[in-house]
Protein backbone atom coordinates (compact mmCIF):
# COMPACT_ATOMS: atom_id res chain seq x y z
CA UNK A 1 0.00 0.00 0.00
CA UNK A 2 1.34 3.44 -1.05
CA UNK A 3 0.43 6.55 0.57
CA UNK A 4 -0.30 9.44 -1.82
CA UNK A 5 -1.28 13.07 -1.98
CA UNK A 6 -4.90 13.17 -3.75
CA UNK A 7 -7.63 14.77 -4.64
CA UNK A 8 -11.13 12.94 -4.13
CA UNK A 9 -11.94 12.30 -7.85
CA UNK A 10 -7.98 11.53 -8.71
CA UNK A 11 -8.60 8.92 -5.43
CA UNK A 12 -11.94 7.44 -6.78
CA UNK A 13 -10.19 7.00 -10.27
CA UNK A 14 -7.16 4.85 -8.48
CA UNK A 15 -10.01 2.75 -7.16
CA UNK A 16 -11.67 2.36 -10.31
CA UNK A 17 -8.41 1.08 -12.05
CA UNK A 18 -7.79 -1.09 -9.50
CA UNK A 19 -11.52 -2.74 -10.02
CA UNK A 20 -10.26 -3.24 -13.54
CA UNK A 21 -13.78 -2.24 -15.21
CA UNK A 22 -13.45 -3.19 -19.30
CA UNK A 23 -15.72 -0.38 -20.63
CA UNK A 24 -15.38 3.27 -19.55
CA UNK A 25 -17.85 5.70 -20.86
CA UNK A 26 -17.98 9.47 -19.72
CA UNK A 27 -18.30 12.70 -21.18
CA UNK A 28 -16.83 15.31 -18.96
CA UNK A 29 -18.95 17.68 -16.83
CA UNK A 30 -17.75 19.74 -13.89
CA UNK A 31 -17.00 18.84 -10.95
CA UNK A 32 -16.53 15.28 -12.15
CA UNK A 33 -14.02 15.89 -14.81
CA UNK A 34 -11.03 15.14 -13.13
CA UNK A 35 -11.67 12.19 -12.45
CA UNK A 36 -12.06 10.65 -16.06
CA UNK A 37 -9.14 12.87 -17.49
CA UNK A 38 -7.09 10.41 -14.71
CA UNK A 39 -9.08 7.41 -15.85
CA UNK A 40 -8.25 8.29 -19.66
CA UNK A 41 -5.10 8.81 -18.90
CA UNK A 42 -4.29 5.46 -17.23
CA UNK A 43 -5.90 4.29 -20.53
CA UNK A 44 -3.41 5.89 -22.39
CA UNK A 45 -0.40 5.12 -20.85
CA UNK A 46 -1.49 1.08 -20.31
CA UNK A 47 -1.88 1.48 -16.63
CA UNK A 48 -5.30 0.34 -16.98
CA UNK A 49 -6.66 -1.76 -19.54
CA UNK A 50 -10.36 -0.81 -20.75
CA UNK A 51 -11.85 -0.09 -23.47
CA UNK A 52 -12.83 3.94 -23.24
CA UNK A 53 -15.31 5.31 -24.91
CA UNK A 54 -15.02 9.07 -25.33
CA UNK A 55 -19.06 9.53 -26.24
CA UNK A 56 -21.27 12.15 -27.30
CA UNK A 57 -23.59 13.24 -23.74
CA UNK A 58 -24.17 11.87 -20.65
CA UNK A 59 -27.04 9.96 -22.55
CA UNK A 60 -24.58 8.05 -24.44
CA UNK A 61 -22.20 7.49 -21.60
CA UNK A 62 -24.50 4.98 -19.36
CA UNK A 63 -26.24 3.22 -22.50
CA UNK A 64 -22.91 2.15 -24.05
CA UNK A 65 -22.34 1.13 -20.38
CA UNK A 66 -25.36 -1.04 -20.34
CA UNK A 67 -24.41 -2.64 -23.73
CA UNK A 68 -21.55 -3.10 -22.12
CA UNK A 69 -22.77 -4.55 -19.17
CA UNK A 70 -25.15 -7.37 -21.28
CA UNK A 71 -22.27 -8.54 -23.01
CA UNK A 72 -20.86 -9.24 -19.83
CA UNK A 73 -18.71 -6.36 -19.25
CA UNK A 74 -17.33 -4.71 -16.07
CA UNK A 75 -18.66 -1.31 -16.85
CA UNK A 76 -17.85 2.50 -15.35
CA UNK A 77 -19.09 5.99 -16.15
CA UNK A 78 -19.65 9.07 -13.52
CA UNK A 79 -21.10 12.35 -14.57
CA UNK A 80 -22.95 14.97 -12.51
CA UNK A 81 -25.89 17.53 -11.78
CA UNK A 82 -27.61 18.19 -15.22
CA UNK A 83 -25.31 15.16 -16.47
CA UNK A 84 -27.28 12.58 -14.05
CA UNK A 85 -30.49 14.34 -14.95
CA UNK A 86 -30.00 14.09 -18.64
CA UNK A 87 -28.97 10.00 -18.04
CA UNK A 88 -32.17 9.57 -16.26
CA UNK A 89 -34.10 7.85 -18.64
CA UNK A 90 -31.16 5.09 -19.34
CA UNK A 91 -30.91 4.99 -14.94
CA UNK A 92 -33.75 2.76 -14.65
CA UNK A 93 -33.08 0.23 -17.60
CA UNK A 94 -29.84 -0.26 -15.79
CA UNK A 95 -31.61 -0.99 -12.86
CA UNK A 96 -34.79 -2.78 -14.02
CA UNK A 97 -32.07 -5.11 -16.24
CA UNK A 98 -30.17 -6.21 -13.52
CA UNK A 99 -26.80 -4.68 -14.85
CA UNK A 100 -24.50 -3.79 -12.16
CA UNK A 101 -22.76 -0.44 -13.44
CA UNK A 102 -20.88 1.44 -10.76
CA UNK A 103 -21.13 4.92 -11.03
CA UNK A 104 -19.78 7.93 -9.42
CA UNK A 105 -21.63 10.82 -9.16
CA UNK A 106 -20.04 14.41 -7.74
CA UNK A 107 -22.77 15.78 -6.19
CA UNK A 108 -23.70 19.27 -7.92
CA UNK A 109 -26.59 21.50 -7.63
CA UNK A 110 -29.28 22.09 -10.44
CA UNK A 111 -30.18 24.78 -12.67
CA UNK A 112 -31.51 27.39 -12.57
CA UNK A 113 -29.74 29.32 -11.01
CA UNK A 114 -27.22 28.00 -13.27
CA UNK A 115 -24.63 27.30 -10.34
CA UNK A 116 -21.38 24.09 -10.46
CA UNK A 117 -20.90 23.91 -7.13
CA UNK A 118 -22.16 21.30 -4.40
CA UNK A 119 -25.51 20.11 -3.14
CA UNK A 120 -27.26 16.80 -3.46
CA UNK A 121 -30.08 17.85 -5.30
CA UNK A 122 -29.01 16.10 -8.65
CA UNK A 123 -28.91 12.46 -6.86
CA UNK A 124 -31.32 12.76 -4.12
CA UNK A 125 -33.57 13.30 -6.96
CA UNK A 126 -32.51 9.91 -8.64
CA UNK A 127 -32.84 7.96 -5.33
CA UNK A 128 -36.26 6.04 -6.61
CA UNK A 129 -34.13 5.17 -9.95
CA UNK A 130 -33.18 1.67 -8.38
CA UNK A 131 -29.52 2.20 -7.92
CA UNK A 132 -27.66 1.92 -4.85
CA UNK A 133 -26.68 5.10 -3.62
CA UNK A 134 -23.52 5.51 -1.16
CA UNK A 135 -22.03 9.03 0.04
CA UNK A 136 -18.54 9.09 0.57
CA UNK A 137 -17.10 11.42 3.15
CA UNK A 138 -13.12 11.23 2.65
CA UNK A 139 -11.13 10.77 0.00
CA UNK A 140 -10.07 7.18 1.15
CA UNK A 141 -13.39 6.43 2.02
CA UNK A 142 -14.32 7.13 -2.20
CA UNK A 143 -11.45 5.08 -3.40
CA UNK A 144 -12.53 1.87 -0.75
CA UNK A 145 -16.02 2.77 -1.95
CA UNK A 146 -14.58 2.24 -5.71
CA UNK A 147 -14.00 -0.88 -4.97
CA UNK A 148 -16.49 -2.39 -3.09
CA UNK A 149 -18.97 -0.94 -5.03
CA UNK A 150 -18.53 -3.30 -7.56
CA UNK A 151 -18.14 -6.14 -5.27
CA UNK A 152 -21.81 -5.67 -4.06
CA UNK A 153 -23.39 -4.70 -7.11
CA UNK A 154 -22.21 -7.87 -8.95
CA UNK A 155 -23.18 -10.11 -5.92
CA UNK A 156 -25.60 -12.49 -7.53
CA UNK A 157 -28.30 -11.92 -4.62
CA UNK A 158 -27.68 -7.85 -5.58
CA UNK A 159 -27.26 -7.26 -9.08
CA UNK A 160 -28.10 -4.19 -8.80
CA UNK A 161 -26.19 -0.57 -10.46
CA UNK A 162 -24.33 1.53 -7.61
CA UNK A 163 -23.32 5.31 -7.64
CA UNK A 164 -21.17 6.14 -5.33
CA UNK A 165 -21.74 10.05 -4.63
CA UNK A 166 -18.72 12.56 -3.95
CA UNK A 167 -19.84 15.78 -2.90
CA UNK A 168 -18.50 18.37 -5.18
CA UNK A 169 -15.47 20.32 -4.92
CA UNK A 170 -15.13 19.64 -0.98
CA UNK A 171 -14.58 16.27 -1.37
CA UNK A 172 -13.88 15.66 -5.09
CA UNK A 173 -11.30 19.15 -5.61
CA UNK A 174 -10.11 18.78 -2.42
CA UNK A 175 -6.82 16.96 -1.30
CA UNK A 176 -5.58 15.11 1.02
CA UNK A 177 -3.66 11.68 1.80
CA UNK A 178 -4.77 8.36 0.18
CA UNK A 179 -3.70 4.84 1.06
CA UNK A 180 -3.51 2.95 -2.69
CA UNK A 181 -3.82 -0.24 -2.43
CA UNK A 182 -1.45 -2.91 -4.58
CA UNK A 183 -2.99 -4.34 -7.63
CA UNK A 184 -2.45 -7.98 -6.15
CA UNK A 185 -4.60 -7.11 -3.04
CA UNK A 186 -7.24 -5.28 -4.70
CA UNK A 187 -7.68 -8.29 -7.48
CA UNK A 188 -7.81 -10.80 -4.48
CA UNK A 189 -10.97 -8.52 -3.40
CA UNK A 190 -13.00 -8.37 -6.40
CA UNK A 191 -12.52 -11.27 -9.02
CA UNK A 192 -13.72 -10.47 -12.72
CA UNK A 193 -16.80 -10.45 -13.21
CA UNK A 194 -19.25 -13.35 -14.24
CA UNK A 195 -23.07 -13.40 -14.74
CA UNK A 196 -25.29 -15.29 -16.36
CA UNK A 197 -27.46 -12.33 -17.26
CA UNK A 198 -25.19 -11.48 -20.72
CA UNK A 199 -25.86 -11.78 -24.45
CA UNK A 200 -24.49 -15.77 -24.71
CA UNK A 201 -24.66 -16.88 -28.55
CA UNK A 202 -24.03 -20.41 -26.42
CA UNK A 203 -27.09 -19.87 -23.89
CA UNK A 204 -29.06 -17.64 -25.68
CA UNK A 205 -31.81 -15.62 -23.89
CA UNK A 206 -34.19 -12.97 -24.00
CA UNK A 207 -33.02 -9.80 -22.48
CA UNK A 208 -34.49 -5.88 -22.04
CA UNK A 209 -37.50 -7.49 -22.57
CA UNK A 210 -41.33 -6.16 -22.23
CA UNK A 211 -43.82 -7.57 -19.40
CA UNK A 212 -47.11 -6.54 -19.11
CA UNK A 213 -49.79 -6.40 -16.44
CA UNK A 214 -49.47 -10.12 -15.48
CA UNK A 215 -46.32 -9.93 -14.55
CA UNK A 216 -44.44 -6.76 -14.23
CA UNK A 217 -44.39 -6.54 -10.76
CA UNK A 218 -42.92 -9.64 -10.18
CA UNK A 219 -39.85 -8.22 -11.63
CA UNK A 220 -40.36 -4.87 -9.51
CA UNK A 221 -40.40 -7.33 -6.69
CA UNK A 222 -37.50 -8.84 -7.67
CA UNK A 223 -35.26 -5.73 -7.88
CA UNK A 224 -36.63 -4.62 -4.94
CA UNK A 225 -35.38 -7.75 -3.05
CA UNK A 226 -31.98 -7.03 -4.92
CA UNK A 227 -31.82 -4.06 -3.29
CA UNK A 228 -33.18 -5.22 0.53
CA UNK A 229 -30.23 -7.84 -0.03
CA UNK A 230 -27.14 -5.28 -0.31
CA UNK A 231 -28.39 -4.56 3.13
CA UNK A 232 -26.55 -7.72 4.28
CA UNK A 233 -24.32 -7.36 1.27
CA UNK A 234 -22.58 -3.85 2.32
CA UNK A 235 -21.48 -5.60 6.14
CA UNK A 236 -20.37 -8.49 4.74
CA UNK A 237 -17.99 -6.81 2.11
CA UNK A 238 -16.67 -4.48 4.58
CA UNK A 239 -15.81 -7.05 6.35
CA UNK A 240 -14.33 -9.21 3.35
CA UNK A 241 -12.74 -5.30 2.53
CA UNK A 242 -10.96 -5.21 6.20
CA UNK A 243 -9.33 -8.45 6.05
CA UNK A 244 -7.57 -7.70 3.02
CA UNK A 245 -6.86 -4.11 3.10
CA UNK A 246 -7.08 -3.30 7.18
CA UNK A 247 -9.55 -1.08 6.77
CA UNK A 248 -12.73 -1.32 8.67
CA UNK A 249 -16.35 0.41 7.59
CA UNK A 250 -19.22 0.80 9.70
CA UNK A 251 -21.63 -0.27 7.80
CA UNK A 252 -24.67 1.33 6.18
CA UNK A 253 -24.64 4.51 9.30
CA UNK A 254 -21.46 5.85 11.13
CA UNK A 255 -22.59 6.97 14.54
CA UNK A 256 -20.40 9.63 16.59
CA UNK A 257 -20.96 10.61 20.07
CA UNK A 258 -24.31 8.75 20.12
CA UNK A 259 -23.79 7.09 23.66
CA UNK A 260 -25.59 9.39 25.99
CA UNK A 261 -26.70 11.82 22.96
CA UNK A 262 -29.79 13.60 23.43
CA UNK A 263 -29.66 16.10 20.59
CA UNK A 264 -28.55 14.43 16.76
CA UNK A 265 -27.50 15.97 13.60
CA UNK A 266 -28.23 13.60 10.46
CA UNK A 267 -26.14 14.08 7.94
CA UNK A 268 -24.83 12.49 4.36
CA UNK A 269 -21.50 13.24 2.54
CA UNK A 270 -18.74 15.94 3.79
CA UNK A 271 -20.72 18.23 6.28
CA UNK A 272 -20.24 15.44 8.63
CA UNK A 273 -16.67 16.41 9.16
CA UNK A 274 -17.76 19.96 10.55
CA UNK A 275 -20.85 18.58 12.26
CA UNK A 276 -18.68 15.64 14.27
CA UNK A 277 -16.85 18.73 15.45
CA UNK A 278 -19.55 21.36 16.03
CA UNK A 279 -20.82 18.05 18.18
CA UNK A 280 -17.46 17.44 20.04
CA UNK A 281 -17.04 21.01 21.18
CA UNK A 282 -20.75 21.04 22.91
CA UNK A 283 -19.82 17.77 24.53
CA UNK A 284 -17.56 19.92 25.94
CA UNK A 285 -19.40 22.07 27.15
CA UNK A 286 -21.67 19.82 28.57
CA UNK A 287 -24.46 19.39 25.84
CA UNK A 288 -24.96 15.91 24.86
CA UNK A 289 -24.97 16.65 20.59
CA UNK A 290 -24.24 13.40 18.62
CA UNK A 291 -24.66 12.84 14.97
CA UNK A 292 -25.67 10.14 12.48
CA UNK A 293 -24.18 10.07 8.98
CA UNK A 294 -25.68 7.50 6.44
CA UNK A 295 -23.40 6.26 4.32
CA UNK A 296 -25.73 4.45 2.55
CA UNK A 297 -29.15 6.30 1.18
CA UNK A 298 -30.47 3.18 -1.31
CA UNK A 299 -30.85 0.38 0.18
CA UNK A 300 -32.28 3.09 3.15
CA UNK A 301 -30.71 2.07 6.64
CA UNK A 302 -34.03 2.23 8.29
CA UNK A 303 -33.52 -0.73 10.87
CA UNK A 304 -30.05 1.61 12.05
CA UNK A 305 -32.02 4.59 12.27
CA UNK A 306 -34.60 3.55 14.23
CA UNK A 307 -32.09 2.10 16.72
CA UNK A 308 -30.28 5.13 17.04
CA UNK A 309 -32.44 7.78 17.15
CA UNK A 310 -34.60 5.53 19.47
CA UNK A 311 -33.60 7.48 22.68
CA UNK A 312 -32.65 10.74 21.74
CA UNK A 313 -34.95 13.86 22.58
CA UNK A 314 -34.80 15.22 19.11
CA UNK A 315 -32.96 15.01 15.89
CA UNK A 316 -32.63 17.32 12.69
CA UNK A 317 -31.75 16.56 9.23
CA UNK A 318 -28.90 18.62 7.60
CA UNK A 319 -30.54 18.60 4.10
CA UNK A 320 -28.52 19.48 1.07
CA UNK A 321 -31.58 19.10 -0.94
CA UNK A 322 -35.17 20.57 -1.08
CA UNK A 323 -38.30 18.95 -2.50
CA UNK A 324 -40.18 22.22 -2.96
CA UNK A 325 -43.71 22.16 -1.34
CA UNK A 326 -42.46 19.49 0.81
CA UNK A 327 -39.29 19.04 2.78
CA UNK A 328 -36.39 17.14 1.79
CA UNK A 329 -35.51 13.48 0.50
CA UNK A 330 -33.33 12.39 3.22
CA UNK A 331 -35.73 14.00 5.85
CA UNK A 332 -39.11 12.22 4.44
CA UNK A 333 -36.79 8.97 4.19
CA UNK A 334 -35.85 9.22 8.16
CA UNK A 335 -39.47 10.74 9.13
CA UNK A 336 -41.26 7.64 7.34
CA UNK A 337 -38.49 4.85 8.65
CA UNK A 338 -39.07 5.81 12.29
CA UNK A 339 -42.92 6.46 11.81
CA UNK A 340 -43.06 2.51 10.69
CA UNK A 341 -41.15 1.20 13.56
CA UNK A 342 -43.22 3.21 16.22
CA UNK A 343 -40.33 5.52 17.30
CA UNK A 344 -41.81 9.04 18.32
CA UNK A 345 -38.60 10.82 18.40
CA UNK A 346 -38.91 14.05 16.70
CA UNK A 347 -37.29 14.97 13.18
CA UNK A 348 -36.35 18.02 11.77
CA UNK A 349 -35.23 19.95 8.59
CA UNK A 350 -32.65 22.48 7.91
CA UNK A 351 -32.10 22.78 3.98
CA UNK A 352 -28.45 24.06 4.43
CA UNK A 353 -25.48 24.08 1.78
CA UNK A 354 -27.53 24.76 -1.16
CA UNK A 355 -25.56 25.86 -4.36
CA UNK A 356 -21.74 25.23 -2.42
CA UNK A 357 -23.02 27.60 0.56
CA UNK A 358 -20.98 26.73 3.04
CA UNK A 359 -21.69 25.44 6.39
CA UNK A 360 -20.39 26.46 9.85
CA UNK A 361 -19.99 25.09 13.33
CA UNK A 362 -22.02 28.51 14.36
CA UNK A 363 -25.06 27.31 11.88
CA UNK A 364 -25.03 23.72 13.12
CA UNK A 365 -24.69 25.10 16.80
CA UNK A 366 -27.52 27.09 15.85
CA UNK A 367 -29.92 24.18 14.60
CA UNK A 368 -28.75 22.24 17.86
CA UNK A 369 -29.99 25.42 20.31
CA UNK A 370 -33.35 25.03 18.02
CA UNK A 371 -33.68 21.39 18.95
CA UNK A 372 -32.98 21.95 22.23
CA UNK A 373 -35.31 25.17 22.99
CA UNK A 374 -38.11 22.80 20.84
CA UNK A 375 -38.32 24.78 17.34
CA UNK A 376 -38.76 22.03 14.93
CA UNK A 377 -40.16 23.89 11.95
CA UNK A 378 -38.72 23.21 8.34
CA UNK A 379 -36.16 26.31 7.60
CA UNK A 380 -33.40 27.19 5.39
CA UNK A 381 -30.43 27.91 6.58
CA UNK A 382 -29.31 31.43 6.95
CA UNK A 383 -32.62 32.68 5.91
CA UNK A 384 -33.74 33.61 9.65
CA UNK A 385 -30.71 35.04 10.11
CA UNK A 386 -30.73 37.55 7.17
CA UNK A 387 -34.76 38.47 8.48
CA UNK A 388 -33.11 39.04 11.68
CA UNK A 389 -30.75 41.75 10.20
CA UNK A 390 -33.16 43.48 8.38
CA UNK B 1 -4.84 22.31 14.43
CA UNK B 2 -3.47 24.85 12.22
CA UNK B 3 -5.32 26.95 9.20
CA UNK B 4 -3.94 28.23 6.61
CA UNK B 5 -5.22 31.21 4.03
CA UNK B 6 -3.04 31.73 1.11
CA UNK B 7 -3.86 34.89 -1.59
CA UNK B 8 -2.67 35.35 -4.89
CA UNK B 9 -3.22 36.06 -8.66
CA UNK B 10 -4.36 33.30 -10.76
CA UNK B 11 -1.31 31.95 -12.39
CA UNK B 12 0.81 32.41 -9.42
CA UNK B 13 0.41 29.14 -7.44
CA UNK B 14 -1.41 29.49 -4.64
CA UNK B 15 -2.87 26.68 -4.26
CA UNK B 16 -0.05 24.47 -5.59
CA UNK B 17 1.59 25.96 -2.53
CA UNK B 18 -1.79 25.41 -0.56
CA UNK B 19 -1.06 21.43 -1.72
CA UNK B 20 2.79 21.40 -1.02
CA UNK B 21 2.37 21.90 2.51
CA UNK B 22 -0.56 20.05 2.87
CA UNK B 23 1.34 17.22 1.44
CA UNK B 24 4.92 18.16 3.31
CA UNK B 25 2.88 18.20 6.50
CA UNK B 26 1.17 14.62 6.35
CA UNK B 27 4.76 12.80 4.76
CA UNK B 28 6.39 14.85 7.95
CA UNK B 29 4.35 12.07 10.32
CA UNK B 30 2.29 9.24 10.14
CA UNK B 31 -0.48 10.89 12.72
CA UNK B 32 -0.69 14.00 10.40
CA UNK B 33 -3.38 14.73 8.33
CA UNK B 34 -4.33 17.45 6.07
CA UNK B 35 -6.58 18.88 3.81
CA UNK B 36 -5.90 21.38 0.62
CA UNK B 37 -8.24 23.00 -1.47
CA UNK B 38 -8.32 25.43 -3.96
CA UNK B 39 -11.17 28.56 -4.23
CA UNK B 40 -13.73 26.28 -6.40
CA UNK B 41 -14.66 27.39 -9.83
CA UNK B 42 -13.59 29.50 -12.79
CA UNK B 43 -10.53 31.05 -12.39
CA UNK B 44 -8.96 33.79 -14.98
CA UNK B 45 -5.07 34.75 -14.98
CA UNK B 46 -4.28 37.52 -13.05
CA UNK B 47 -7.55 37.59 -10.69
CA UNK B 48 -7.75 37.05 -7.22
CA UNK B 49 -7.49 33.65 -5.80
CA UNK B 50 -7.81 31.99 -2.50
CA UNK B 51 -6.47 28.67 -1.63
CA UNK B 52 -6.74 27.03 2.17
CA UNK B 53 -4.61 24.28 3.89
CA UNK B 54 -5.93 22.80 7.08
CA UNK B 55 -3.27 20.46 8.98
CA UNK B 56 -4.14 18.67 11.68
CA UNK B 57 -1.64 16.24 14.27
CA UNK B 58 -5.02 13.80 14.30
CA UNK B 59 -7.86 13.31 11.87
CA UNK B 60 -9.01 15.86 9.90
CA UNK B 61 -12.56 15.92 8.43
CA UNK B 62 -13.38 19.50 9.23
CA UNK B 63 -13.62 20.54 5.45
CA UNK B 64 -15.63 24.24 6.44
CA UNK B 65 -14.16 27.43 4.86
CA UNK B 66 -11.32 29.04 6.62
CA UNK B 67 -12.76 32.08 8.29
CA UNK B 68 -9.95 33.24 10.58
CA UNK B 69 -6.38 31.94 9.98
CA UNK B 70 -3.35 30.88 12.26
CA UNK B 71 -1.02 31.71 8.90
CA UNK B 72 -2.27 33.97 6.07
CA UNK B 73 -0.02 34.27 3.34
CA UNK B 74 -0.09 37.32 0.73
CA UNK B 75 1.54 35.92 -2.57
CA UNK B 76 0.73 39.75 -4.19
CA UNK B 77 1.40 42.42 -1.68
CA UNK B 78 -0.79 44.53 -4.05
CA UNK B 79 -3.71 42.05 -2.46
CA UNK B 80 -2.89 43.02 0.98
CA UNK B 81 -5.09 45.41 3.07
CA UNK B 82 -4.67 45.85 6.51
CA UNK B 83 -8.03 45.81 7.85
CA UNK B 84 -9.52 42.55 6.03
CA UNK B 85 -5.96 41.12 6.99
CA UNK B 86 -6.55 41.65 10.61
CA UNK B 87 -9.97 40.39 10.02
CA UNK B 88 -9.39 37.14 8.87
CA UNK B 89 -6.65 36.15 11.01
CA UNK B 90 -6.83 34.12 14.63
CA UNK B 91 -5.36 35.91 18.04
CA UNK B 92 -1.83 35.42 17.61
CA UNK B 93 -1.62 34.46 14.10
CA UNK B 94 1.01 35.58 11.86
CA UNK B 95 0.71 37.25 7.93
CA UNK B 96 3.34 36.81 5.66
CA UNK B 97 3.54 39.10 2.70
CA UNK B 98 5.92 38.56 -0.31
CA UNK B 99 7.31 41.97 -0.43
CA UNK B 100 10.92 43.68 -0.48
CA UNK B 101 9.63 46.37 2.23
CA UNK B 102 9.47 46.48 5.60
CA UNK B 103 6.40 44.87 7.44
CA UNK B 104 3.60 47.61 7.64
CA UNK B 105 2.05 45.68 10.74
CA UNK B 106 3.41 43.89 14.04
CA UNK B 107 2.11 40.69 12.94
CA UNK B 108 3.35 40.52 9.53
CA UNK B 109 6.14 39.38 8.64
CA UNK B 110 7.82 40.54 4.80
CA UNK B 111 9.45 37.82 3.18
CA UNK B 112 10.74 38.75 -0.45
CA UNK B 113 9.85 35.40 -2.24
CA UNK B 114 9.81 36.80 -6.04
CA UNK B 115 13.66 37.73 -5.22
CA UNK B 116 14.18 34.21 -4.35
CA UNK B 117 12.07 32.73 -6.99
CA UNK B 118 13.56 35.00 -9.56
CA UNK B 119 17.46 34.19 -8.44
CA UNK B 120 16.88 30.13 -8.40
CA UNK B 121 14.03 29.32 -10.73
CA UNK B 122 14.95 32.75 -12.77
CA UNK B 123 11.13 33.50 -12.93
CA UNK B 124 8.65 35.55 -10.49
CA UNK B 125 6.87 31.72 -9.32
CA UNK B 126 6.95 33.12 -5.61
CA UNK B 127 4.74 30.31 -4.17
CA UNK B 128 7.36 27.76 -3.91
CA UNK B 129 9.65 29.61 -1.77
CA UNK B 130 6.38 31.16 0.28
CA UNK B 131 5.73 26.82 0.71
CA UNK B 132 8.83 26.79 2.82
CA UNK B 133 8.82 29.92 4.76
CA UNK B 134 4.97 28.80 5.79
CA UNK B 135 6.77 25.51 6.52
CA UNK B 136 8.67 27.25 8.65
CA UNK B 137 6.37 29.15 10.56
CA UNK B 138 3.80 25.86 11.17
CA UNK B 139 5.94 24.01 13.06
CA UNK B 140 5.92 20.19 12.43
CA UNK B 141 7.57 20.22 9.60
CA UNK B 142 11.63 19.97 9.24
CA UNK B 143 13.86 21.23 6.56
CA UNK B 144 13.95 18.02 5.43
CA UNK B 145 10.02 17.31 5.16
CA UNK B 146 10.03 19.75 2.14
CA UNK B 147 11.05 17.33 -0.46
CA UNK B 148 8.46 14.88 0.45
CA UNK B 149 5.54 17.62 -0.83
CA UNK B 150 7.29 18.75 -3.86
CA UNK B 151 7.53 15.17 -5.00
CA UNK B 152 3.96 14.66 -3.81
CA UNK B 153 2.78 17.65 -6.31
CA UNK B 154 5.07 18.82 -8.67
CA UNK B 155 6.71 17.43 -12.32
CA UNK B 156 10.03 15.96 -11.86
CA UNK B 157 11.47 17.61 -14.45
CA UNK B 158 10.74 21.46 -12.34
CA UNK B 159 10.90 19.20 -8.74
CA UNK B 160 14.91 20.47 -7.98
CA UNK B 161 14.84 24.16 -8.47
CA UNK B 162 11.55 24.23 -6.26
CA UNK B 163 12.94 22.56 -3.55
CA UNK B 164 15.54 24.32 -3.67
CA UNK B 165 13.44 27.61 -3.29
CA UNK B 166 11.28 26.06 -0.43
CA UNK B 167 14.09 25.54 1.14
CA UNK B 168 15.69 28.79 0.78
CA UNK B 169 12.23 30.35 1.84
CA UNK B 170 12.56 27.54 4.94
CA UNK B 171 15.70 28.69 5.80
CA UNK B 172 14.87 32.65 5.84
CA UNK B 173 11.68 31.61 7.54
CA UNK B 174 13.65 29.80 10.26
CA UNK B 175 16.45 32.60 11.23
CA UNK B 176 14.08 34.82 11.90
CA UNK B 177 11.87 32.70 14.32
CA UNK B 178 15.14 32.14 16.38
CA UNK B 179 15.98 34.97 16.29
Amino acid sequence: MAKRFLSGNEAFAEGVRLARPQVISAYPITPQTTCVEALASMVESGALEAEYLHVESEHSALSAAIGASMAGARAFTATSSQGLLYMAECLVYASGGLYPIVMMNACRSTALPWNIYCDQRDSLLLADSGWIQAYAASAQEALDLALMSFAIAESPEVATPFMVCLDGFTLTHTYESVEVPESAQADAFLPPYKTENRFDFENPKNLAFSAGPETNYLFKHQEQQGMLNALKAVPQTEARFAQIFGRAYPGLTEGYLLEGAEYVLITLGTVTGIAQKTASDLRAEGFAAGVLRLRYFRPFPSQEIAKALRQVKAAAVIERDVSFGATGAVHQSVCAALQQQGITTRVSCVIAGLGGADISEDDLRGVFADLAAGRHETRFAGIRERRDER
Amino acid sequence: MHEILWHGRGGQGAFTAAKLLAAAWVFADDGHSALAWPSFGPERRGAPVRAFTRLAEGRCSDRSEIRKADISVYLDATLFDADKAREELKAGGIILLNSSEASPLPEALSYDASKTAQAILGRNFPNTALFGAAAALTGGISRTDLAAGISACLKSAIAKANLEAAQAGFDALASREAA
